[in-house]
C-alpha cells in the first residue's frame, strides 16, 4: 500500500514539468510499477524526455557489425590465407577474378603498391587501405555483393588473410584472429593527411 | 473530412441530362445575340485523386547509366528542368551501395549505444515525441562533378552537377537524442550505420554532431522517400552526401573514428605526392548556371534570364557573380531569397543575348569569404590522380558556351 502511494505520487509529479526529469528509463522499463526507479536522484541532470527504452541483449545481438581500428567489436574467430583461398574461390572469384584483379564494376583487390605517386595510381586494398580491420569489416558487412551477411566470422578472418597474403602484407601461414588482425600494419597506413581546405587562396 | 460544396453525392452530369441541358442553355443565353447555336460544352476535367501526380506532359526525370550491379550506383537530378530551390522528392538524386531496402516503420528502430550512460532503443514513434525541427539543406555527393576535375566535362548540368539536391528535412536534432542517453566523458565520435543490405557506415566527429546534425524522418512535408532513407536517416548539413547515412539503424558513440571503407578509402582524395586527404567532410562553395545550360537552345537573340544554383557547406551564400565573356567581366547576380545556410540559393541575372558567341560562368562567395575557384586553381593544388572512387570534393567554376545558332554546349 505504501509503495502504491509512492507511485501514485510519482505519477502526479510526472504531469509537471520538473517531474519529466525524474522519469528515468529504468523506471520506464518497469512501468508496471513493481519497484522504485533505481537512480532517480541524479535523473534531473541527464534524461530529459524519458523517450525510448533501455537497450537489451537482443538489440546488441541484432546490431553486431561495427568494428574499429583497435579491434573493438571483432568477434572471436580465426582463419589463414590457405583456408581463405577456398572461400575466395567459392564466393569472390566470379567478380574479383582469380588474382584479385577485378572486372567491370568490381574493383581490383590486389596490386598497385608503389603506384600512388605515378600518373597511373592503382588504389587497392593492398596499396591504399590503411587498416586491416577495415578489410575485415567491409567483407563482413557488405560482401559477397549478392549475398551480404552470409560469411561466418572464421570465413571472414580467412578471406581477409587471403587478401592480405595476395598483397604480400602477411605470410600465408599467419592466423588472423581478433588479436592479430588489428596488429597488421598496412603499407599505406601513414600516408593519409587531415583536411587542409580551404586550400585555394 | 468532407467539403460540403464538393461532396461525393453531387449529381454527375451524365446521369442527369436535364440539369446538363439547362446548364448549356444558360451558357448559351449568357453569350447573347452573338451566338446563334448553343456552344459546345467544355469538357469536364479529371476527378480527384488521393495522391497527386504531375502533368503527363512534364517529363523531367532522373537519369542513370547501365551497370552490372544495378542496385549499386547513382541517379542524377535534372537541375536544368527545376525552378526555385527545393528538389521535388521524386527527383532527388540517388546513391545506393546495395539497393533500396524495404523497411517497415512499425518495426524499425534505432539503437544508440557505445560511450553513453544508458544505451537506448527508439522506435519511429519514440523519435517523433521529441521536439522536431524542419530545416532546408542540400545534399551533394562527394563525387558530384568529379568528371569536371578529371577533364571530362558533363554535356549538360544534370550530368555535370546532378548529384545535388535540396530539401526541407524534418526530424529531431541528434544532440537531443544523445542527451537522452547521456554522453560519457570519453565520447569524441559517433559511428552511424544503415539498415541496408551492406549496412553502410560512417564516423562523424562529435562537435559536428552536437552542432547541427538531424535524425530525419520527413522530407518536403511527407515521410522520407525509400530512396532517401525511409523511414529514418541522418542529415549532416553541408557535408559530403555519403555521411548522411540512410535507413539509419544504429548510432554508436566512440572515442575514435572506426575507419570504415567509405571514410578510410573510398571518399579520400589522392594528392600529387601520393598521400591522401581523409575526413574531407565539407562540400565547399559551388555554383552552376542551370539555364541556359548544356544541350539547351536559345530561340534567337533577345532577353533571357541566366539562372542557377549556389551553395556552401560552410554557411550562407553571400554573393554570386555571372560572366558572359569567359570571366573577363563579372556582374553581380540577384539572390532569390531566402538565403539559408548550407542550402541551395537560386541566383538570377537578366541577359540580352546579341546573337554572338558567349561563355557563361558563375562563381559564388560564401559567408566565410571563400570564393569558388576555377578548375585550373584546383588542379594546380590537387593534381589529376584518381583515387579509389575517382575524384571527390571538386567545386570548380563551370562554363557553358553559347554558339551563334543558339545551341548551348559544355566547354
Amino acid at each position: 500500500m505504501f509503495k502504491r502511494n509512492i507511485f501514485f505520487l510519482l505519477g502526479v509529479l510526472a504531469l509537471t514539468a520538473t517531474a519529466a526529469n525524474l522519469a528515468r528509463h529504468s523506471a520506464l522499463a518497469d512501468s508496471n510499477g513493481t519497484r522504485l526507479p533505481k537512480d532517480r536522484a541524479n535523473a534531473a541532470e541527464t534524461a530529459r524526455y524519458a523517450v525510448g527504452r533501455a537497450a537489451m541483449a537482443a538489440d546488441f545481438a541484432k546490431h553486431n557489425y561495427l568494428v574499429g581500428p583497435k579491434g573493438t567489436g571483432l568477434p572471436k574467430g580465426r582463419g589463414t590465407a590457405v583456408e581463405g583461398r577456398a572461400i575466395y574461390m567459392q564466393s569472390c572469384v566470379a567478380c574479383h577474378g582469380l588474382r584479385g584483379e577485378g572486372s567491370n564494376d568490381y574493383p581490383p583487390l590486389v596490386g598497385g603498391q608503389g603506384s600512388l605517386k605515378t600518373d597511373k595510381p592503382l588504389p587497392t586494398v593492398g596499396s591504399y587501405w590503411p587498416y586491416a580491420t577495415t578489410v575485415w569489416d567491409y567483407v563482413n558487412r557488405a560482401m559477397p555483393y549478392q549475398t551480404p551477411g552470409t560469411l561466418k566470422p572464421d570465413e571472414v578472418y580467412a578471406v581477409t588473410a587471403y587478401l592480405l597474403a595476395m598483397n604480400g602484407i602477411v605470410s600465408e601461414a599467419l592466423e588472423l584472429n581478433e588479436r592479430t588482425l588489428p596488429a597488421v600494419k598496412m603499407p599505406n597506413r601513414d600516408r593519409f593527411v587531415p583536411d587542409p581546405r580551404p586550400d585555394v587562396k | 473530412m468532407e467539403c460540403p460544396g464538393h461532396s461525393p453525392s453531387m449529381p454527375k452530369s451524365n446521369s442527369h441530362p436535364i440539369d446538363r441541358r439547362r446548364f448549356i442553355s444558360l451558357g448559351a443565353a449568357g453569350l447573347g445575340a452573338l451566338v446563334l447555336r448553343p456552344a459546345a460544352a467544355r469538357e469536364l476535367g479529371d476527378s480527384r485523386r488521393p495522391y497527386g501526380e504531375r502533368s503527363p506532359l512534364e517529363q523531367a526525370a532522373r537519369t542513370f547509366g547501365t551497370s552490372s550491379t544495378p542496385a549499386t550506383g547513382s541517379s542524377r537530378t535534372p537541375l536544368q528542368d527545376l525552378y526555385g530551390t527545393v528538389t521535388p522528392s521524386s527527383l532527388h538524386f540517388e546513391r545506393h551501395h546495395s539497393g533500396v531496402p524495404k523497411i517497415d516503420p512499425n518495426t524499425h528502430d534505432l539503437l544508440l549505444d557505445g560511450l553513453v550512460e544508458r544505451p537506448l532503443v527508439f522506435t519511429l514513434k519514440d523519435l517523433k515525441r521529441f521536439p522536431s525541427v524542419s530545416r532546408v539543406h542540400f545534399i551533394e555527393c562527394a563525387g558530384n562533378s568529379g568528371r569536371e576535375h578529371e577533364g571530362r566535362p558533363g554535356e549538360n548540368v544534370q550530368r555535370s552537377h546532378g548529384l545535388f539536391s535540396n530539401s526541407e528535412w524534418t526530424g529531431v536534432p541528434l544532440k537531443t537524442v544523445l542527451d537522452e542517453a547521456g554522453l560519457k566523458p570519453a565520447a569524441r565520435w559517433i559511428v552511424a550505420e544503415g539498415a541496408d543490405a551492406s549496412k553502410m557506415s560512417r564516423s562523424l566527429p562529435l562537435d559536428k554532431v552536437l552542432d547541427d546534425v538531424l535524425v530525419a524522418y520527413g522530407q518536403n512535408g511527407e515521410a522520407l522517400r525509400p530512396e532517401q532513407g525511409y523511414p529514418l536517416r541522418l542529415i549532416v548539413p553541408g557535408w559530403e552526401g555519403n555521411i548522411n547515412i540512410k535507413w539509419l539503424g544504429r548510432i554508436m558513440v566512440t572515442d575514435e573514428p572506426f575507419m570504415t571503407r567509405e571514410e578510410a578509402a573510398i571518399y579520400t582524395d589522392l594528392m600529387p605526392d601520393g598521400k591522401a586527404r581523409w575526413f574531407t567532410f565539407v562540400m565547399e562553395a559551388k555554383s552552376v548556371i542551370t539555364r541556359p545550360s548544356g544541350e539547351q537552345i536559345l530561340d534567337g537573340p533577345g532577353s533571357y534570364e541566366i539562372s542557377g544554383l549556389a551553395w556552401s557547406g560552410r554557411g550562407r551564400i553571400t554573393r554570386v557573380e555571372v560572366s558572359t565573356d569567359t570571366g573577363k567581366t563579372w556582374a553581380e547576380a540577384h539572390l532569390n531569397g531566402p538565403v539559408l545556410p548550407k542550402a541551395a540559393t537560386r541566383f538570377s541575372l537578366p541577359w540580352k543575348w546579341d546573337g554572338g558567341e558567349a561563355a557563361l560562368e558563375s562563381r559564388c562567395i560564401d559567408e566565410t569569404g571563400y570564393v569558388q575557384p576555377t578548375r585550373d586553381q584546383l588542379v594546380e593544388i590537387r593534381g589529376l590522380r584518381a583515387g579509389p572512387d575517382g575524384f571527390n570534393h571538386y567545386n570548380g567554376i563551370k562554363t557553358w558556351f553559347v554558339h551563334r545558332d543558339g545551341k548551348v554546349s559544355h566547354v
